[in-house]
């Protein structure tokens, strides 16, 4: 089942609350305890990337605004 | 992985009325969410740019820097009564408070009835996490019985404490209100129907039907001393109780109302 | 305009609406509250807001809402009420916008009564609110002065983006008598720079009072205290009688200060070269016409309805120079110009020292007429 979708997190507003980790319902997401914002916290990032619907639960709970949706339009790729 | 040979379409972004400052909010304090369902509201109202927001004291008392339109800072308690002085001398802009439980319904408790009671033409976004945030968790009126806080350290003794405030079932007795919600931020399916009533509470003022105000549960992880996860869970569990969501008051006219 | 017969209270109103006042915030209090009941009728005839708020907190809140779109706006009250209205007055001066305040000020402390009083001269002219502001004070003697002093209020307001107070009494505010009206003026229809309306696509625009770095709120502090020192030097406002050749000097505001040129009068007809100073702005204080005739006079008599708060000003003037004696009568009692005449006789015969404090030797007189 391919991606329907992706995120992106800015990671100046990023401040680690797990809440969209925790609410997505396809577990797309994790935070990276690889890197660190420069407020110093561990970003969310796609962990899962495959499994995004893009369905933007995780923009809807984020207190920080940080997160931007995007869904893939395959239609127009077939077309 | 993202497919980058495959057109994408963007379906969320933050809001431009947002600005881009970080704010000081503590990570997973629903602050935030109130702040952003602000700004999509005006955004899509096409308001952004006649509006004045009157921020209040408390952990909010900086929310001025997060909105980008025009703001004025009232003292504690009063941003009802600087809203009412804003709206009556320039009543074809759209006026709003954004204040906390402790300064709307302890300090402030005279201004918002005197506001509500007169109608005025005001929205007001109500954010209730049972403490006084910014001070560091002290016992605010929307404290719950039996809560500890730093000023209430074995738990609130209704005896000699008292109760909490229910501000909107409080409200919503008064004639000159025509719409009083609660909602709550703990998750995705509430905080659209809070978006849809802060939606509501600004069509309420721009079509001049009377007072308007969302009570909106929000977490204070930082004070209730839970992470960002458990304090939402907290307020399904603690606080949905004693603060039951619903519409308290909806006028004739603004049932009417198609939002 | 032809002269009619007017309570104070009303002419102040009704004035402050010729001015241009697009909205006035009240709550009742007497004596003030005619001020407050003529607006209610008046202001929506001319469809201008008027709101009755749920107290003196609410009000003063009122005019700081509307006052930051850069409107003409006001309120008035009398003491225990302005007493109220200091936490919004201190925001007001803080957040550097323009707002006029009627004090009708009523005998206190406490609730005291509401006969007239000078009571609030501390409050209004030393601070009440916290931190480091001024307001304008001008302090009128008539209801045609108190007419008068009403646009310049506005006016100074504007000029210097400041609070002005229009420090009235009881007397003042409840007394009827001829007075002229000013013509109306049409709404100002500027909009000031720094006013929020809405950023329109614009810049956004903040009104605030926080200044959470305190060297950025020292800039501030800096700022007010710059445009005060030119306040003083430009604003400066005093009435003088008889004073080419005084050898004694009455100082009085207001009320107190009208009741001495009675005294002064008929001193002078007893041959006695008295004269009155009756400062109009008590902020700034006419400190200079004191100095100069510190280097004139023999002795002064400064006489308050209150304990001596005024005198306190001048002695920081006088500096010990020369005698300064106090009469004053407090709790709402208004003193008589007989009192005032033996005041001043009591100046010219008695032994004039500039030791000890004037307000000891009043208290010791005091206590053998009331106690």
């Amino acid at each position: 089942m391919p991606a329907k979708g992706y995120i992106e997190v800015n990671e100046l507003f990023c401040k680690a609350c797990e809440i969209c980790v925790t609410d997505c319902p396809f577990d797309v997401l994790a935070l990276d305890m690889e890197r660190l914002t420069p407020k110093g916290y561990h970003p969310a990032y796609m962990v899962n990337p495959d499994a995004c619907t893009g369905c933007g639960i995780c923009a809807t709970v984020c207190p920080d605004a940080a997160i931007t949706v995007y869904r893939y339009d395959r239609k127009k790729a077939e077309a | 992985m993202v497919l980058t040979d495959t057109p994408a379409k963007l379906v969320y972004e933050r809001p431009e009325a947002l600005g881009t400052t970080v704010t000081h909010y503590c990570p997973g304090c629903t602050h935030g969410v109130a702040h952003r369902l602000v700004a999509e509201v005006l955004e899509e109202m096409s308001e952004v740019g006649n509006t004045i927001g009157v921020a209040s004291v408390g952990c909010s008392v900086f929310a001025y820097n997060y909105f980008d339109f025009d703001f004025v800072e009232a003292a504690h308690g009063r941003a009802p009564a600087m809203a009412t002085g804003i709206k009556r001398v320039l009543p074809d802009k759209t006026v709003f408070t954004y204040q906390g439980d402790g300064d709307l319904a302890s300090i402030g408790m005279g201004e918002i009835v005197g506001a509500a009671s007169r109608g005025e033409l005001i929205t007001v976004v109500f954010i209730n996490n049972a403490n006084y945030g910014m001070t560091g968790g002290q016992m605010a009126p929307t404290t719950l019985p039996g809560q500890k806080t730093t000023s209430s350290p074995t738990g609130r003794d209704v005896k000699r404490q008292g109760y909490p405030i229910q501000t909107a079932e409080l409200l919503s007795t008064l004639e000159g209100s025509a719409y009083i919600v609660r909602r709550s931020l703990h998750n995705s399916r509430e905080i659209r129907r809070a978006k849809k009533a802060i939606r509501t509470a600004f069509e309420v003022q721009k079509k001049g039907l009377g007072f308007a105000l969302v009570e909106l549960l929000s977490t204070c992880p930082t004070n209730w001393h839970l992470t960002p996860v458990e304090a939402r869970d907290w307020i399904e569990e603690r606080m949905m109780p004693v603060f039951p969501l619903g519409d308290y008051k909806i006028s004739s006219a603004v049932a009417d109302l198609k939002v | 305009m032809a002269k009619e017969l007017i309570k104070g209270n009303t002419a102040v109103a009704e004035a402050a609406l010729r001015a241009g006042l697009e909205a006035y915030f009240g709550y009742p209090i007497t004596p003030q509250t005619e001020l407050l009941e003529h607006l209610s009728a008046r202001m929506p005839e001319l469809g201008r807001p008027f709101v009755q708020a749920e107290s003196e907190l609410g009000a003063i809140n009122m005019v700081y809402g509307a006052a930051c779109t850069g409107k003409r706006v006001m309120t008035s009250s009398s003491s225990p009420g302005v007493s109220l209205m200091m936490e919004g007055l201190s925001y007001i001066a803080g957040t550097e916008i323009p707002a006029v305040l009627v004090d009708v000020v009523r005998g206190g402390p406490g609730l005291g009564n509401i006969a007239p009083a000078q009571g609030d001269y501390n409050q209004i002219v030393h601070g009440g609110g916290h931190g480091d502001y001024h307001m304008i004070v001008l302090a009128p003697a008539s209801v045609q002065e108190a007419v008068d002093m009403t646009g310049l209020a506005f006016d100074l307001a504007e000029k210097y983006r400041y609070i002005v107070t229009i420090l009235l009494d009881g007397s003042i505010g409840q007394m009827m008598e001829p007075a002229e009206l000013p013509p109306m003026q049409p709404l100002k229809t500027d909009v000031p720079d720094w006013a929020v309306r809405g950023t329109n696509g614009g810049e956004k625009r903040v009104l605030t009072s926080i200044n959470l770095d305190p060297p950025a709120q020292e800039v501030m502090n800096l700022r007010l205290m710059k445009r005060w020192q030119e306040i003083e030097q430009n604003e400066v406002r005093y009435k003088e009688y008889f004073l080419d050749d005084a050898e004694y000097v009455v100082v009085g505001f207001g009320t107190a200060g009208r009741i001495a040129l009675s005294a002064v009068r008929a001193a002078r007809e007893k041959g006695i070269k008295v004269g009155l100073l009756r400062p109009i702005t008590v902020a700034p204080f006419p400190k200079d016409i004191l100095e100069e005739l510190t280097g004139k006079v023999k002795a002064f008599l400064v006489v308050e309805m209150n304990s001596g708060m005024m005198l306190e000003d001048v002695r920081l003037v006088v500096r010990g120079r020369k005698p300064v004696e106090f009469f004053g009568r407090m709790g709402g009692v208004v003193p008589f110009p007989d009192e005032i005449l033996t005041e001043i006789n009591q100046l010219v015969e008695g032994l004039l020292t500039t030791e000890g404090h004037p307000r000891d030797r009043w208290l010791a007189r005091l206590e053998k007429t009331i106690g």
